[in-house]
């Protein structure tokens, strides 16, 4: 009775603007393995975010979101929607939307009956099934194959469905695990445009996992990266990128020169095989870590290359180099080096007008202590 | 490399059959349906003894069944029990097979060769156990009695059919559905039991025949007012010497054939059905 009201009370347009805050409190899920699959996470999710959980294989993004969706047990710790404890609730009362990546659409059914089942559960009325089962396929651009049986699409309208069916019931978010996985590379980028569009229009909070930073980047409001069951760091795709806070998180998100440090003192200075460079304090990480061991990041469009250190501005750092390989890329190169001593692997990306460089040319490597992050290693 | 490869490939047509093959099918056929040619003619004998070949043609033999109440009420009793049977089976037989395909390790294998024990017990085995425990529960002679005994042996061939059928499917629609708002047993209504109704239509018409054909423990259960149809053939052999026999057993062949069949033909239309969509 209760629900029923709820449909009706929405109107006809899909979606209430008003999105499901997600609050996950010391989780901990422990299958009795040599490590947690997810080791005391905290992350709160905001009503109507777009929440991306990154991280490499088998770092826990998947056991998080069956926890959210109640398909796993919590081992330790609370999960909590719009502030009411869920732990105890079965996962077909949470009310949360599902995307997997293989699409798991029913093959008995037809296109409109698999976007009606969750509807037909919540005893919609049937002039109102039909109604927002039209609804909702014009808004995944999929009218007219109401009859068709999955078995007949495309994986990419396979998904459409999916989502049709995820969305139409106006759950209180969508949980995405690896939704674009099994597509094409053009596919995937129209279908990342049209669930972002999706997202906007439905209003609803979206907590989306995936392994491709890429992905993660082009989606997210947000993004929590996942290693080894806990979450490196949570923040937008531009802090994480800007502002990394360990090495685990520069070097996942985007291509990087890493130098190694050791102990990172509280001086104006730091040394590495012979150097000293400038620190500006506002690029140290505010991470604990990073006292005992840090490291300097410094992303392959923020170095310069000079011939020779006399071309080195004041006040910048400075590293030599040998040019191992140069990749052209249209309107600007990457050239990979052979950095310092012990050989390090270099990038950095020039201006084609810059001149051209050659396989084994010496040359000086230099940035602003500004361009550069110390993180935790 | 690739030109190589692509003349050692065998030859695309089927490689003929050995003649000796031929012939031992054929005589694997003929053994297995030997037996049932000899019955039906026979069936339409004219004598009243047991003779082939028969002397002449006539309906006399099929007149005594359909006439007979004692045949009439055992064929009755047997569809009775058989349907009950399978309708049992099948239930009992589904839940486990899908129990099972949830769960691994020690516990589940020990509880699936359980299950399958009346398969490979002798019948007789079984029979006498079934005989001495229903004797103290008062069910021999009764129709619940039959039913639970035959249920017994056929669950394991629903087991089978169902487990064969559980092998292809997908449980994570399971979790699609559960996302969707339906309670586990709504999606096992709206999901598994449709993806999977041909291994327990095939499960069921299994239970149907084990239990339709089965002799050992009917014998043991039966009473004089309760016999099946099996019991009634055995009865007419070895207590009267009854030619009628061959009447029942060309009928008995024709139901469990027709029983067999049935579900390819259905099978059959609504493959077409499905076909046809566009
Ligand atoms: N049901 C389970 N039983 C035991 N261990 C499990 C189970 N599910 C996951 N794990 C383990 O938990 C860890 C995290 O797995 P999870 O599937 O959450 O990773 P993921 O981040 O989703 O990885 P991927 O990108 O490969 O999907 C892995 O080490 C995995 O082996
Ligand atoms: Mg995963």
């Amino acid at each position: 009775m209760t629900r029923q009201t709820t449909v009706e009370a929405t109107g006809s347009r899909l979606g209430t603007g008003l999105g499901t805050e997600i609050r996950l409190e010391g989780v901990t899920k422990d299958y009795g393995l040599a490590a947690p699959a997810v080791d005391d996470i905290s992350l709160t999710i905001e009503p109507g975010e777009f929440m991306t959980l990154l991280g490499p294989s088998g770092s826990g993004k998947t056991t998080t979101l069956n926890l959210i969706a109640g398909f796993e047990t919590l081992t330790e710790g609370t999960i909590s929607l719009d502030g009411a404890d869920v732990s105890a609730v079965p996962p077909h009362r949470r009310n949360l939307g599902m995307l997997f990546q293989n699409y798991a659409l029913f093959p008995h059914m037809t296109v409109a009956q698999n976007v009606a089942y969750p509807l037909r559960e919540r005893k919609v009325p049937k002039p109102e099934i039909a109604r927002k089962v039209a609804e909702v396929l014009e808004l995944v651009q999929l009218t007219g194959r109401d009859d068709t049986h999955p078995s007949r699409l495309s994986g990419g309208q396979q998904q459409r469905v999916a989502l049709a069916r995820a969305i139409v019931f106006e759950p209180k978010a969508l949980l995405l695990d690896e939704p674009l996985g099994a597509l094409d590379r053009n596919l995937r980028a129209a279908l990342q445009t049209e669930i972002r569009r999706i997202h906007r229009e439905v209003g609803s909070t979206f907590v989306f996992v995936t392994h491709d930073q890429e992905e993660a980047m082009n989606l997210a409001d947000r993004i929590a990266l996942f290693n080894n069951g806990r979450i490196e760091q949570v923040g937008t795709p531009q802090q994480l990128y800007a502002a990394p806070e360990t090495l685990f998180t520069a070097r996942f998100l985007g291509d990087s020169n890493v130098f190694e440090l050791g102990a990172v003192g509280t001086g104006g200075t730091v040394a590495w095989e012979g150097e000293s460079w400038g620190v500006d304090p506002e690029t140290v990480a505010a991470h604990p870590g990073v006292r005992a061991a840090g490291a300097i990041v410094v992303r392959p469009e923020d170095v310069e290359v000079a011939g020779s250190r006399d071309a080195v501005p004041v006040g910048a750092n400075a590293v030599r180099a040998s040019v191992r390989d140069v990749e052209y890329m249209g309107s600007y190169r990457t050239l990979l080096l052979t950095v310092g001593e012990r050989g390090l692997l270099g990038r950095a990306r020039v201006s084609a007008l810059r001149g051209e460089y050659a396989i084994g040319d010496e040359v000086v490597l230099w940035w602003r202590p500004r361009a550069q992050r110390i993180v935790a290693a | 490399m690739t030109s190589q490869v692509k003349t050692r490939r065998r030859p695309v047509a089927v490689d003929p059959v050995p003649w000796w093959l031929k012939v031992f099918g054929g005589l694997v056929v003929a053994f297995f349906i030997l037996p049932t040619l000899f019955v039906i003619p026979m069936s339409f004998s004219s004598a009243t003894t047991f003779q082939f070949p028969p002397p002449g043609f006539s309906w006399r033999l099929y007149e005594n069944f359909f006439t007979n109440p004692v045949w009439l009420d055992s064929l009755g009793n047997s569809f009775l029990v058989a349907s009950l049977t399978a309708l049992l089976a099948t239930t009992v037989g589904t839940a486990a097979a899908v129990a099972l395909s949830r769960l691994d390790g020690k516990a589940a294998r020990f509880a699936r060769t359980v299950l399958m024990v009346p398969i490979v017990a002798p019948s007789i085995v079984v029979a006498v156990a079934v005989y001495i425990s229903f004797l103290g529960w008062r069910l021999t002679g009764t129709v619940g009695g039959y039913v639970l005994a035959h249920t017994a042996i056929a669950v394991p061939y629903v087991l089978v059919s169902v487990t064969g059928a559980l092998g292809g499917f997908d449980q994570r629609l399971l979790k699609a559905s559960a996302s969707l708002g339906a309670s586990p047993l709504r999606s096992f209504v709206r999901v598994t039991m449709p993806l999977i109704s041909r291994g327990i239509l095939t499960g069921a018409i299994f239970a149907f025949i084990v239990s339709f054909d089965e002799v050992v423990i009917a014998l043991f259960l039966r009473s004089p007012l309760f016999q099946t149809m099996p019991v009634q053939m055995y009865n007419s052999v070895t207590v009267e010497i009854d030619p009628t026999i061959s009447a029942a057993s060309s009928l008995m062949v024709l139901a469990v054939t027709i029983i067999f069949i049935l579900p390819q033909l259905l099978r059959g239309r609504a493959g077409r059905r499905q076909e046809r969509r566009p």
